[in-house]
């Protein structure tokens, strides 16, 4: 009861007139951010850490400053889906997944439901996650406390073991891509020796390691667009797509064929978010994977599944509530965007950790009533402005199309500065499309790209805690189940091949 | 298509077998380390540099033989395809679009983003999509002047300008 009369003052606070203007502003601010390619919430976030001493300065508090980067955190989980949609390029790492069925669904010209689903679902992720985080805080963040080295690492197997499900039907192209993915992540310094790996032809460039918008923008931005170009040949537009508010409101009374990814993304989503170093885009990619895994209709997915893009939807915004539990409650940042909310915290004078809740109450509550506030506005901003990101797609394909290689090109030097970044993506988004032409799936490499940065050091520091045996993954409580649960869905494929092969024999 | 798959194939193999030479490549700094000394299990150190890297790099090969055997299977949908890899319209394409941003690129460097923007979407625009000057200028432009405002103005990310510095410094006086 004390917490519901808490939430229920947290939210008076957060609809307090500066307060409330603050979410909205920074609902939009984030839903523009999250919809350029190149910049995420973690941009948004960082560059306007310094215009919050201006609103502390203002208001006197730290509530009001959290308030406005936590409502740039929630626009831009909603933002990334728009370009993840309406152009096929990522707008942020987090919606990756959304591209698999949200792109399909664009390009037959039904984008409305996919905007409309994409929204929805992160509402109800948002929705679930700020329940889960009100109710159970203390509890969870002791669970997140208990993963050690070799249980995140089981949880990384168990992300790739549905990666293989993720690809199309050919099991070595996509254990390709992973591998491939998981490979150009080691590019660049060793973090744990210091000692230089694959730097190829002793290229500068590659002693910072190939970052993973240069490899998720080059595939799905220019890679993408020399397929859709070769495909749908000159002159063709890209979908017709219905904005009329009528198809909206029909795709909102849709929406309920795509329970079951929105509650699979609600609940994996905030559970991966609150692991310290996971954060929305693993759970993100595990929804979609696990919804696929669980789907009477598995093979709709990449071909335009609504499911396929509420699940990764609903998890993405799921699981950035749920990053901000270990920030607040352990200090433990559970993402790169809460790794800078926990810093403005400590420069607003505040101390994360257990005695968080106990010591400042008058922070904590409106912060968390601040969530279900931003979370109700961007829905509606969202769902408001659906026919303008539906505009885009109307425009000739040949003035969307270079477009799009502009902010490709834009997107990739904005977020690292570095033009050797630029060459590379397009190098890398020729090579996606010749790829792409002979059935490689490409998806399983992005996504790998970001994983394995986490998954190498988490093996390494297990093996060196147990000498070296492997069984470390399988020994222990947590880890144990999660490692064989990974292992049954790297072999089912094959299993389910030599069966087939020895039925058609017999 | 079915020749372009077990070509494919084997420069992935190639590729496999040079990511698994490079990864056991010792530092430079310490001439008592061989290579492939870093891709096992090293005492008190557990797994070496190479080691990740390697391995992943061994199962690449591994995939790419059993691309090969599916090829040989006539197996996977390429392999049993005759169906040309890229015909004449794609291959203008690549040529076209695929040059044109090689070109953006190359211009970039010479002349700084916003310019080569410009021309690159004269090009594409004007002279691929074969729209109006009309249509193709205000778009050009119009998109030049948003992005300097967003990036340059507003996020405060500075694009490279090259030889067209010059024409900016009177708009960072007037808005920075």
């Amino acid at each position: 009861m004390d917490i519901l009369a808490s939430l229920f003052n947290g939210i008076l606070v957060a609809l307090e007139p500066i307060n409330l203007g603050l979410a909205i502003v920074g609902v939009i601010v984030g839903l523009f951010v999250g919809a350029m390619p190149g910049l995420g919430s973690v941009n948004g976030v960082a560059i306007l850490l310094p215009f919050t001493f201006v609103i502390q300065g203002f208001t006197g508090g730290a509530t009001s400053p959290m308030i406005f980067l936590a409502a740039i955190y929630y626009g831009a989980m909603y933002g990334g889906a728009i370009s993840s949609i309406t152009l096929g390029i990522p707008g942020a790492s987090t919606a990756v997944a959304t591209t698999f069925d949200g792109r399909p669904l664009a390009l037959a010209g039904k984008a409305h439901l996919a905007l409309v689903a994409a929204a929805l679902a992160s509402f109800a992720g948002g929705t679930v996650s700020n329940v889960m985080f009100t109710a159970f805080a203390p509890l969870l963040a002791t669970v997140a406390l208990s993963f050690g080295d070799p249980e995140v690492f089981a949880l990384m197997l168990l992300a790739f073991a549905t990666f293989v499900g993720l690809g199309g039907d050919d099991i070595p192209k996509t254990i390709f891509s992973i591998c491939i993915g998981l490979v150009l992540a080691t590019v660049g310094f060793d973090v744990v020796s210091g000692e230089p790996r694959l730097i190829f032809f002793d290229i500068t460039g590659f002693s910072h390691g190939i970052r993973f918008l240069v490899l998720a923008i080059g595939v799905y931005g220019i890679g993408e667009m020399l397929w859709t170009i070769n495909t749908s040949r000159y002159g063709s537009s890209m979908s017709n797509v219905d904005v009329s508010a009528r198809a909206i409101i029909d795709a909102i009374k849709d929406f309920r064929h795509a329970w079951r990814g929105t509650v699979i993304g609600s609940l994996l989503g905030f559970f991966v978010g609150i692991l310290p170093a996971a954060g929305a885009t693993p759970g993100s990619l595990m929804a979609y994977g696990v919804a696929k895994l669980t789907s009477r209709n598995p093979g709709e997915y990449g071909k335009g599944s609504i499911d396929g893009v509420a699940a990764p939807e609903a998890a993405n915004n799921s699981a950035s509530t749920g990053a901000m539990l270990p920030m607040m409650t352990l200090g433990i940042p559970g993402s790169p965007t809460t790794a800078v909310l926990l810093a403005g915290m400590v420069i607003w004078g505040l101390q994360p950790g257990p005695l968080l809740f106990t010591n400042q109450p008058d922070f904590v509550w409106p912060l968390i009533g601040s969530f279900y506030i931003s979370n109700v506005i961007a829905v509606l901003i969202n769902l408001a402005f659906i026919p303008v990101f539906l505009w885009m797609l109307r425009m000739p394909f040949t003035i969307l199309a270079p477009l799009i290689f502009v902010l490709s090109l834009v997107g990739t030097f904005a977020a690292y500065q570095d033009m050797f970044d630029v060459w590379l993506m397009v190098i890398v988004g020729i090579a996606a499309f010749f790829l792409r032409l002979l059935d490689y799936p490409v998806a399983p490499a992005v996504l790998a790209i970001v994983l394995g940065p986490i998954a190498e050091p988490k093996l390494r520091q297990s093996l060196l805690f147990s000498d070296g045996d492997f069984m470390i993954f399988l020994n222990r409580p947590i880890a144990g189940p999660i490692t064989v649960i990974a292992l049954i869905l790297i072999f089912l494929p094959l299993i389910k091949l030599i069966r087939d092969k020895m039925r058609q024999s017999a | 298509m079915r020749r372009a798959e077990i070509i494919t194939a084997f420069i992935l193999g190639i590729l496999s077998i040079y990511l698994m030479w490079k990864s056991g490549e010792a530092p430079d700094w310490n001439p008592d380390v061989a290579r492939f000394d870093n891709i096992g299990l090293i005492d008190g150190e557990g797994p070496g540099s190479g080691f990740w890297p390697f391995w992943l790099s061994a199962i690449m090969l591994i995939c790419s033989i059993w691309i090969g055997v599916n090829w040989y299977r006539r197996a996977s949908p390429p392999s049993q395809s005759e169906e040309e890899f890229l015909d004449g319209y794609g291959r203008r394409m690549l040529f076209v679009v695929g040059g044109g941003l090689f070109g953006f690129l190359i211009l970039i460097e010479v002349v700084g983003f916003y310019v080569a923007i410009l021309a690159f979407m004269i090009y594409y625009v004007r002279f691929l999509g074969r729209h109006s000057w009309w249509a193709t200028l205000s778009i050009s432009i119009g998109l030049v002047v948003a992005s300097f405002f967003f990036f340059d103005i507003a996020m405060r990310i500075v694009l490279p300008k090259g030889l067209s510095e010059p024409l900016f410094i009177p708009l960072y006086d007037i808005f920075l």
